[in-house]
């Protein structure tokens, strides 16, 4: 059975990182300063709150905190007391228990919000739980609106990105009031230097998962980078982390080192991951020697990979670009299917593994079609397993190891025929 | 006519396969297209001026049994979506020219492509609605965005759609509108005159229909209404909220009824009603009716509107038609809905209004609990 024995200084240096924006949050939270920004994660404008220096504080990323270390379900539990339903999206339920119970994490104290900031980009739960978080604590919002991409050339209309940068200039307005100093432009500029940048890093680390074998996890590892990308981007040490990520990565390919001893399947992956079972979950696959060469769910917060990278000369509008076209929850599920094709096509993927969680429907509501467009019109072997990214209930591992082994069998078998 | 026969009309209409309750006016109108919209709101208005027949599409109902697009749609999505998309896989949407979906929720979003994927022949369009209607840009959007909408619209028909034919498309449905809403202020006043059950199926038989026909039926049966002479019974007066989309059972809405509540005020067929006052008609018509949706339509869950607290405009509802109390009735799995079950039930306690949270599904045939259960909440009011 092959065990990952990659950690790497990638793994310890991120921990040293994420370790203290924690620890300013605490700080934040302690001291009342700081003017904590309450954000979202897909395709967030954190450019922009940099620039005023707001501490960006992430919900998302709380509650999978919380679910890594199995602390979710008390919380979530709490939200049910106050009349939430057992169907609605768990990261909502374990952020809103956590604020019930006074915002102390394991992992820090969450300063309360100067600013509610909901960038809406395709899910319809980011709008909801921010209005109810905004209900709760009184702080102000703002809500950026972004038209969902819509039309059959998947781009962003001219109209959208001008609609989208006017509503910029108004949430500059109001960090203006908040934070009482003007937008410093060339401040602005060097942070949207360091993202463009961090996006080169990001989009070479991200195509080194083409060689064979594959030098890391596009999925479990992919993970670790996930953490510096939306919580540093547009911070130097944020930038230095992707420098230290990729020069590792392109020795471990010169290496020819894998995360296992062997690479018998390369997957694609979709869907986020089970947090609370986050170990049970790579160990089943793991097992069978199979890596992840590509995953959608990395690219939640941005596609650097297919060529945005954010502009300091056009600070606003890359801003707006990278909100409307180059994020995956605010594109369609067409969109979703070619790039998922285009990852087993180039990245030499012998099977794609559909993760549907019940929290969150704008991913997976739908995915069976998805199951069917690859596995009966394209061929491409596909399973789909179902849990939750949060809520440890819906997680049954028995079932799960059922599933993905009988899928690997028959998969290992399709490869012996065909040898 | 008599407004029972009037009602009965309407039943036979919106018991119809698709394709049978368009038969009339697919003779009438040989090279006319169907565009059907799926809840909440959509602007018909665009679609009728261009002399395309828009039809509302709520799903199957109970009359279907969902076989195909459950391999699509997993257990924990709302049934509507599951049901729409099985319409299409049994041939029942090939009376439709195209579909229009909105931003309303993710599985809509979501439904959108996998109908576009699934019938490459439908004209599909996905109309994004402002969700920052505290910022002035919104009305701006809006307008662009209708005018996408009207030039895929003259795709599908090759007709130029001109501010003379929005505007007779803007009276036709404000007309259609301001019947509707004497139908809610009988049973506001009256509410004995006018089932809930009965008013639905005369809102109802609208999403079929052109809007002049639309009002022509009211008319009809708002002149039957006026004969009716029925003593009041002894019920607690109620508002529904939460079945903005999927549409509860006809007889679920009976069962609340005979389980001993007059329904003043409900959330049904919003897209129908959306607009609390007649649009404009004079300057700019999609000007109109797009300050008209950010200015003058009606809460719901799926709309997003900073401008007051999610549960105010339940409160005022039911302050204003002087409900006893609010049945929430949600539409199981339905996340908006449930979520802001959690704030209205903080607000009503608060106001001191009683409610009751039930959930359904349009499927459901069993109604024995659900009675039970606001028969006994009924009677913990009336003798509390």
């Amino acid at each position: 059975m092959s065990t990952v024995r990659y950690q790497g200084r990638m793994h310890e240096f991120q921990k040293e990182l994420m370790g203290r924006y924690y620890a300013e949050l605490t700080r934040g939270a302690e001291t009342g300063q700081g003017h904590a920004a309450w954000m979202l994660i897909s395709g967030n404008p954190v450019e922009l709150v940099r620039a005023f220096d707001m501490l960006p504080v992430y919900p998302e990323v709380n509650a999978l905190q919380l679910g890594v270390r199995r602390q979710s379900l008390p919380l979530i539990q709490k939200a049910e007391e106050l009349g939430y339903s057992i169907d609605n999206c768990a990261y909502v339920k374990a952020d809103i228990g956590l604020f019930f119970s006074g915002l102390k994490a394991p992992f820090a104290t969450i300063p309360r919000p100067e600013l509610i900031l909901c960038n809406y980009v395709g899910c319809g739960v980011y709008l909801q739980w921010f209005e109810h978080l905004a209900e709760y604590t009184g702080a102000p919002i703002f809500n950026l609106d972004i038209p969902t991409v819509r039309g059959p050339s998947g781009r962003a209309r001219p109209d959208d990105v001008r609609y989208v940068v006017g509503q910029l200039e108004e949430l500059i307005a109001l960090c203006e009031r908040i934070t009482g100093k003007p937008l410093d432009q060339a401040k602005l500029r060097q942070i949207l230097q360091w993202s463009k940048e961090t996006g080169d890093l990001w989009a070479e680390i991200k195509s080194l998962t083409k060689f064979v074998p594959s030098p890391f996890d596009a999925y479990f590892d992919a993970v670790t980078l996930m953490g510096p990308l939306y919580c540093l981007r547009g911070t130097e040490d944020g930038l230095t982390f992707f420098r230290e990520a990729r020069s590792e990565l392109a020795e471990r390919v010169r290496q020819g080192l894998g995360p296992l001893p062997d690479e018998r399947f390369r997957i694609v992956m979709e869907g986020p991951p089970p947090w609370p079972y986050l170990r049970i979950f790579r160990d089943l696959f793991t097992k069978w020697g199979a890596v992840a060469v590509a995953s959608t769910y990395s690219t939640v917060g941005g596609l650097w990979e297919f060529g945005f990278r954010h502009d300091p000369d056009r600070p606003l509008e890359s801003i707006a670009e990278h909100m409307l076209e180059y994020n995956l929850t605010n594109r369609s599920f067409h969109q979703r299917y070619q790039q998922i094709r285009q990852y087993v096509e180039e990245w030499g993927a012998d099977a794609l593994v559909i993760h549907s969680v019940k929290s969150c429907r704008l991913f997976s509501a739908g995915q069976g079609d998805m199951r069917e467009y690859f596995s009966k019109e394209l061929g491409v072997p596909t399973l789909l397993i179902e849990s939750d990214l949060e809520d440890p209930r819906y997680f049954s591992e028995a079932q799960m190891r059922n599933r993905i082994d009988a899928f690997f069998e028959a998969l290992e078998h399709r490869k012996l025929v065909k040898a | 006519m008599s407004v029972e026969g009037t009602i009965e009309r309407a039943r036979a209409l919106v018991d119809a396969p698709l394709d049978r309750a368009l038969e009339p006016w697919r003779l009438a109108n040989p090279e006319g297209k169907v565009v059907g919209w799926f809840p909440v709101y959509s602007p018909l208005e665009l679609a009728h001026a261009g002399g395309i027949l828009p039809v509302g599409v709520m799903g199957g109902g109970n009359q279907i049994e969902i076989a195909h697009a459950d391999s699509r749609f997993q257990s924990f999505v709302c049934s509507i979506v599951k049901s729409t998309l099985e319409l299409g896989l049994t041939g029942r949407l090939k009376a439709l020219d195209g579909m229009v979906f909105h931003s309303i929720c993710d599985p809509a979003k979501n439904l959108a492509s996998v109908v576009r994927r699934n019938f490459p022949e439908l004209w599909v369009e996905f109309v994004h609605f402002p969700q920052n209607l505290t910022s002035p840009l919104a009305e701006d959007y809006l307008v662009a965005e209708y005018r996408r909408i009207l030039d895929r619209l003259t795709d599908l028909t090759g007709r130029r759609v001109g501010d003379e034919d929005l505007r007779r498309s803007l009276a036709a449905y404000n007309a259609s509108r301001a019947r509707i809403r004497r139908l809610y202020e009988i049973r506001r006043e009256s509410p004995q005159l006018l089932s809930a059950t009965e008013s639905y199926l005369l809102v109802r038989a609208g999403i079929l229909m052109p809007p002049e026909e639309h009002a022509a039926l009211l008319d009809e049966a708002l002149d039957g209404l006026s004969g009716r002479d029925v003593k009041p019974k002894d019920r607690i007066r109620v508002v529904i909220e939460g079945s903005f989309c999927e549409q509860p059972p006809l007889e679920l809405l009976q069962s609340i009824e005979e389980a001993g509540c007059d329904i003043l005020d409900d959330d049904l067929l919003l897209g129908v009603r959306w607009f609390l006052r007649d649009v404009p008609i004079d300057g700019d018509p999609l000007r109109a009716l797009a300050r008209s949706y950010i200015d003058g339509s009606v809460h719901s869950s799926v709309k997003h509107d900073l401008r007051r607290t999610k549960a105010q405009p339940l409160l005022d509802k039911a302050r204003g038609g002087r409900a006893h109390a609010v049945v929430v009735l949600a539409a199981k799995f339905c996340e908006p809905a449930l979520f802001d079950y959690a704030l209205y039930r903080k607000a009503l306690d608060e106001a001191g209004i009683p409610h009751v949270f039930l959930e359904f599904e349009e499927k459901m045939w069993i109604f024995d609990k659900v009675r039970t259960e606001v028969e006994t909440f009924v009677e913990s009011m009336l003798f509390d």
